[in-house]
């Protein structure tokens, strides 16, 4: 860990300029994902502007009827919340899905969002990384490739997005809020928060240096049985190797993200047209132009299998 | 003591306190934090600095150049240690590659240096400044690949190959065959507790608190990597946060805290960064194992042959996992083969029954698949194949097998009667739902095992040995047993273990620690009552010890009055004659597992557990049953996750952290049920008892493949049993 300055923020529009004018400045929320990483000097921050403080963990209901979730607010309590769980039923068991209950009582909406791959050659210094070290190389390809990306993937890297929440925020068409150094807030549809990984994986988000996201927006619910199903090696305690996040309509009709497979929560709105035809023609959209390593080609048929599931369960 | 002939009545017998559930005495101090562990001597250390290790980035070739001034300079670093300034060092008896490598790297996070700061955090801070520039050689990482270069190499207690009748002839007649090849991965021990080391010199003396198994053979080789004499090696090891086989040696944060103190002048520690616990330590080798068994029609075994090969360092071991095959079933016609060939990963060695618990992985499901084939409910399958006699030498016989009463015992406690032989055909819900069984088998060994007993004039009798108590509970038998022995009550035992400065014992490994140790204690506990005798003027023949009284007639007198005020002290230890030559001592179980498999998903996840084991006299059956369970859920991480992965390109194993390298959790555990049979081992020890701890895990891993074969059809030969390997052929979802 290099050594590193540290300070508690008072405002967010204030956390945010000190953070665009401070070199190798970063936030700390939970700390759960940054702290491992400057351990491992995979993250070397020069200094860190503490978050925690900001009041930014409340849950409050919009005007639109819909739900303000805080950047702060920890994924224990978000997903206990009772409106989250009888409305947002997807969000609630994505989270619980996740990590640990001790992890979920320190991780926060916006930290959950922004955690970093666990592609194990990331996780190397040793190992060429153009996600940790732009340029180097990438040594996933070729090398041990069960957990990465069969879609959306680029020559540079495969790694896939860890998040359970982040998938379920797609699937619901939650909204990123945020606040901009030089002072104005703007929001970002979750569909273009993350990158794929194109040329520059180290870029991830939509965010700009500097940027501090306040809040996380769910718009009014839409009713139907929410599924989140996660399928791992272990029974818990493990990052997907791919989740459906779904909701569901008695008619059928309905929305479905998929976790595991890509650099972003997966989801491709047209594809979902074909959701009463089943899980196949819809499978077959999302994952069109799949370019799995001999190692994860089995995502393809998991991915039909588990999205039939959760068709056949929401059906009841 | 020698013991050369079958024990007889002896006062272990009484059962007072052998035998008895009794909680761990060391519980208290664990569950409240105060048991000392290595790390921690805060009580007998002050001011330590603290060292991190530098693992190399390649997995073979040399260091070019290795530049420390930057990492000199950063701030509270004290000194750095290399190969090119530690001195000239020798290499451990055990130990395969160097535990500090340069200019020669030969395996990747071979430790190549030791920065030693004022602080852990300026000590890693310090690691990350260390510049090294490396040449790469071409290195061999495949076992696949170079297996066919693989030469006879003796596995632990066995010739390379045997061979008894004509294998070939007899399995080309046989008109029921099985030929079939299966994997087990390379696997870490992941144990809680890295490899932990304390190092303090007083002028050429050398202290070492660490986290070692084998304190003895600890003293040995780091007396002989650092040229000093033994006499000036002190090794102490009060707890181990588990080990495993993983902590048996000697290793690089030992040494390396040793070098680091002595060059500082003042006490290091150094924790193995668990990132660097897969590539830089030991780990149970990858395995490919060859199975042909014919039968008769009626399902006699009339051939069996087991071929396995694995890979090492050149002067590395080799896994040993044909050795349960020249011992469990009879067959008159029988071939092993071990081959091993070289690798340039790191060091293969002991892991939980080396060799056993890996060929037991294969050779159960052979088992299985050759039932089926003959149309035989497995469990009969093995009880008409049983056999008294070692199949290869018929003139030993065992000294104890209850194969075929673990197997009906566990059939009717399980409700095996219930099961459909005939796969995929039990759902719950979306589950489908196998069982599967496979029988248990580890030889007992013996190792020759001393302790100091003193009585003191309050009547405490303090037991002082070398034998390390791993998470197995060392320190409550032997309590047990001199509290037996001395006929006095628990409370009034003091044990203090884990001290090079204490008699040699067997330490903690091959699950001969348990009855070994014990069987120690109780021979100086055995001198300790003649001298008691003689003190009391009693004829040591005719006293009794009970109740804190020494009695014989109508005599009684306090067992303290013996120690007067010097106190009495008496040491022996248990030497072991050839009655393990004459008999084949083993321990054995049955296991049972029921799984439910994901129709959708594959997901696998055991619903239940049983073992029934047959180990000879159990000690104590609450840390008896503590190790069984334990080991069954190892077996289910064999079984269904744990693999280290090699990146064949690059030569190391890639998922070397715990986030990576998974073992089951609490959710992936269900009920776990295990029953001893009543058995008592005359042949093993005075104590009459055998091994558990690594009798456990043998079988486990087969018992699931079988349970998943039951409930999808599909059998999986190479381990671990991921989803991935099922998907192909399960059910279309509905
Ligand atoms: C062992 C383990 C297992 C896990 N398993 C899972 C799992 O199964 N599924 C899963 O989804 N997750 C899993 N996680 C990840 C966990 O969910 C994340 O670590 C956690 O959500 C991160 O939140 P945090 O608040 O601790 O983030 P931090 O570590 O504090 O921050 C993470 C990143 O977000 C940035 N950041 C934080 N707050 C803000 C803000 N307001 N605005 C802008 N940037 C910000 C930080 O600068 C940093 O880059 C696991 C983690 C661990 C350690
Ligand atoms: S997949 Fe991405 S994160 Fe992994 S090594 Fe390649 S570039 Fe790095």
């Amino acid at each position: 860990m290099k050594s590193f300055t540290y300070e508690r923020a008072r405002s967010p529009a204030e956390a945010a300029a000190t953070a665009a004018r401070t070199e190798g400045a970063r936030f700390i929320a939970g700390g759960t994902n940054l702290l491992d990483l400057m351990k491992l000097e995979i993250e070397t921050p020069a200094h860190l502007i503490d978050v925690n403080g900001l009041s930014l963990d409340k849950i409050e209901s919009t005007p639109e009827g819909g739900l303000r979730i805080g950047a702060l607010v920890r994924n224990t309590d978000l997903a206990a919340d009772p409106r989250v769980r009888r409305d947002y039923g997807v969000l609630s068991r994505a989270l619980v899905a996740g990590a640990s209950g001790q992890l979920r009582n320190k991780a926060t909406t916006a930290g959950n969002l922004l955690q970093r791959t666990r592609c194990p050659y990331f996780y190397d210094t040793n190992q060429p990384c153009n996600k940790r070290r732009p340029g180097s190389g990438c040594a996933a390809i070729g090398g041990f490739s069960r957990q990465h990306a069969v879609v959306g993937a680029s020559e540079a890297c495969i790694a896939t997005h860890p998040s359970d929440m982040a998938v379920a925020m797609r699937v619901l068409d939650a909204t990123v809020e945020t606040v901009r150094p030089d002072g104005p807030a703007r929001t970002i549809p979750i569909a273009d928060f993350h990158h794929l990984p194109g040329n520059t994986p180290d870029v991830e988000t939509a965010l700009s240096p500097g940027e501090l996201i306040t809040a996380v927006t769910l718009p009014k619910p839409v009713g139907g049985a929410h599924i989140y199903r996660k399928v791992r090696d272990r029974a818990s305690y493990a990052f997907a190797l791919v989740s459906v996040a779904a909701i569901v309509q008695r008619d059928g009709t309905g929305r479905v993200a998929l976790g595991g497979v890509a650099h972003k929560p997966w989801r491709i709105e047209s594809a979902e047209t074909q959701l009463p035809r089943g899980a196949r023609a819809v499978t077959a959209q999302l994952l069109s132009g799949a370019k799995p390593t001999r190692e994860n080609a089995f995502k393809l048929p998991l991915v039909e299998r588990t999205l039939g599931a959760v068709l056949a369960e929401a059906k009841g | 003591m020698k013991f050369e002939t079958a024990a007889t009545t002896n006062p272990i017998d009484q059962l007072k306190v052998i035998g008895k559930p009794l909680s761990r005495i060391d519980g208290p101090l664990k569950t409240t934090g105060m048991a000392p562990y290595a790390y921690e001597r805060h009580d007998v250390v002050s001011n330590p600095a603290y060292g991190y290790v530098v693992g190399s980035a390649i997995a073979k070739g040399r260091i070019a150049s290795i530049d420390l001034g930057k990492a000199k300079a950063a701030p509270g670093v004290l000194a750095i240690i290399t190969a090119e300034n530690a001195g000239k060092l020798g290499k451990g008896d055990r130990n395969t590659a160097k535990l500090l490598g340069g200019p020669e790297i030969e395996h990747y996070h071979q430790a190549i240096a030791l920065v030693v700061a004022d602080s852990f955090e300026q000590a890693r801070a310090g690691a990350e400044l260390v510049h090294v520039d490396y040449v790469k050689a071409e290195g061999a990482f495949d076992l696949e690949a170079v297996k066919d270069t693989g030469k006879p190499r003796a596995p632990f207690g066995g010739p390379a190959d045997t061979a008894v009748g004509d294998f070939d002839r007899a399995f080309a007649a046989a008109p029921v065959r099985l030929d079939a090849t299966y994997t087990t991965p390379d696997q870490a021990h992941a144990m809680m507790e890295p490899h932990a080391s304390i190092a303090a010199w007083n002028g050429d003396k050398l202290t070492l608190w660490t986290s070692n198994q084998m304190i003895a053979w600890g003293v040995g080789d780091v007396a002989k990597t650092l040229d000093i004499p033994k006499e000036n090696v002190r090794l102490v090891s009060s707890f181990v946060g588990g080990g495993f086989g993983g902590k048996l040696f000697l290793r690089s944060d030992a040494l390396l805290a040793a070098l680091g103190a002595r060059v500082v002048g003042r006490p290091v520690k150094v924790a193995l960064q668990r990132p660097l616990m897969f590539n830089n330590t030991t780990h149970r080798p990858a395995t490919i194992q060859r199975i042909r068994i014919g039968a008769s029609r009626d399902g006699k075994i009339t051939a069996i042959g087991h071929e396995e090969w694995s890979g090492n360092l050149p002067d590395g071991r080799a896994e040993g996992a044909v050795s349960q095959t020249r011992l469990l079933y009879a067959g008159a016609n029988r071939m092993t083969a071990t081959r091993l060939a070289a690798l340039d990963l790191a060091e293969g060695n002991a892991m939980r029954a080396p060799g056993e618990a890996s060929g037991m992985m294969a050779l159960e499901i052979a088992i299985d698949e050759m039932a089926e084939k003959l149309g035989l409910d497995p469990i009969e399958f093995r009880i008409l194949n049983d056999t008294q006699i070692d199949p290869e030498r018929p003139t030993r016989p065992f000294s104890q097998r209850q194969l075929t009463e673990c197997f009906r015992t566990g059939a009717e406690r399980f409700g095996w009667s219930k099961r459909d032989p005939r796969p995929g055909r039990v759902r719950d819900g979306r589950w489908m739902i196998g069982i599967g069984t496979a029988a248990a088998f580890r030889n007992n060994l013996v190792v020759k095992s001393a302790a100091r007993v003193r009585l003191d004039r309050s009547g405490i009798v303090t037991v002082e040995t070398d034998m390390t108590d791993i998470g197995t509970g060392s320190y409550t038998i032997i309590a047990q047993t001199a509290a037996e022995m001395m006929g006095v009550p628990l409370e009034k035992v003091v044990v203090r273990l884990g001290d090079s400065t204490f008699p040699v014992s067997s330490g903690s490994g091959g699950q001969f620690g348990g009855n070994s140790s014990t069987a120690g204690v109780y021979a100086a506990c055995v001198k300790l009552r003649e001298a008691v005798a003689q003190k009391l003027g009693f004829n040591s023949a005719e006293a009794e010890f009970a109740d804190g009284e020494v009695r014989a007639g109508n005599r009684r007198v306090p067992l303290a009055e013996a120690a007067a005020d010097a106190g009495l002290t008496a040491e022996d230890g248990v030497e072991f004659g050839d009655l393990d030559k004459k008999y084949q001592q083993s321990t054995f179980g049955a296991h049972f597992v029921e799984v439910g498999v994901d129709a959708a998903t594959a997901e696998i996840r055991v619903r239940r557990m049983l073992a029934v084991c047959a180990a000879g006299r159990i000690l104590n059956p609450k840390t008896a049953r503590s190790q069984v369970i334990g080991a069954m859920t190892m077996g289910v991480g064999a079984a269904l996750m744990e693999e280290l992965v090699v990146d064949k390109r690059k030569g190391f194993f890639v998922n070397h952290d715990l986030a990576a390298y998974e073992v089951p959790v609490h959710a992936d555990i269900p009920r776990q049920e295990m029953f001893f049979l009543d058995e008592t081992d005359p042949m093993s020890s005075p104590m009459k008892a055998k091994g558990v701890a690594e009798l456990g895990i043998c079988g486990v891993a087969s018992a699931v493949a079988n349970a998943v074969y039951n409930a999808t059809g599909v059998r999986v030969r190479d381990y671990p049993i991921t989803l991935d390997k099922l998907l192909e052929q399960m059910p279309d979802v509905g």
